[in-house]
């Protein structure tokens, strides 16, 4: 079915937890600790990430969806979910090995791991670290934000 | 440009099926949502226009008149409905938030005339929702 002149998205959240430490090899003791902060704590520390994943593409008139919802949450389960929660990034996910795992690497990250999605095109992925703190990458998606 | 939203929040109930697919077709695809006796979501409405402040009333448009929009629409449509049964737009349609979102983006583009409908969203639940964009804009298509 053609959307007519409406472009439609859909948008599923999901959730997990994971710590991580930002610090950079590349620096020194002393600016590691002046740039990050708290967040340089040699031991880690977490939290509770809110992914926002958006797609577009056309509404299935047979299901009304753009894409079902098993399908999607199979993909972001396998692909993201499960290598991250309950995971330390820095050390049990092999992508932030040798890249500061900071929001907006780690959105970057999560974007580049579920554009592959076969059955609609992916728009945007939003990650929320805390309340007062959220990322969003569009790849090379021209976007206006609101 | 400035982007004004406006959320409403009205309650009903729906239930996914396709009379053309089978029984087992129908369970497979919909799931919960395939219950014949419905079942239903609190659904919470953004309305985003886009437009320049007026210069004497400083509004991209007058909320009384949106809030008074929004309420003829959708709330009085679809608040405390069965959507497959009593929302004619949505006659021969599965209610999906897709299907929602864009029922509602066609009954409000044309009435707002003060500004430009920019975004439609509407979540089923915090962790679902569906966007609708005017075709064309910033790149989409």
């Amino acid at each position: 079915m053609n959307n007519g002149s409406v472009h439609v998205e859909l948008g599923r959240r999901y959730h997990f937890a994971a710590s991580h430490r930002l610090h950079s090899p590349q620096l020194s003791e002393e600016e590691n600790c002046r740039i990050y902060g708290k967040c340089n704590n040699p031991y880690g520390h977490g939290h509770n990430y809110t992914v926002e994943v958006r797609l577009s593409g056309q509404i299935d008139p047979t299901t009304g969806m753009i894409s079902n919802l098993a399908d999607l949450d199979e993909f972001v389960n396998e692909r993201v979910i499960e290598p991250f929660d309950h995971r330390s990034l820095n050390e049990e996910v092999p992508a932030f090995r040798n890249v500061v795992p900071t929001t907006e690497i780690l959105c970057i990250e999560i974007f580049r791991r579920l554009q592959s999605f076969p059955h609609a095109r992916l728009e945007a992925v939003k990650v929320v670290e805390t309340s007062n703190n959220s990322f969003e990458y569009t790849g090379n998606n021209q976007r206006t934000q609101t | 440009m400035v982007y004004l939203t406006r959320k409403i929040e009205f309650s009903a109930s729906h239930v996914y099926h396709n009379p053309a697919l089978s029984a087992a077709e129908n369970k497979r695809i919909f799931g919960k949502c395939n219950n014949p006796h419905g079942h239903g979501h609190n659904y919470t409405l953004e309305v985003t226009v886009a437009g320049e402040p007026d210069p004497v009333t400083g509004m991209v448009l007058d909320l009384k008149d949106l809030k008074e929009l929004l309420e003829r629409e959708v709330m009085q449509r679809m608040d405390h409905r069965h959507l497959n049964i009593e929302v004619p737009e949505l006659a021969g349609q599965i209610p999906t938030c897709e299907n929602i979102a864009r029922v509602i983006w066609n009954l409000l583009d044309p009435k707002i005339t003060q500004g430009k409908l920019h975004r439609v969203r509407l979540y089923e639940n915090s962790d679902l929702f569906a966007d609708c964009y005017r075709n064309g804009s910033a790149g989409r298509s």
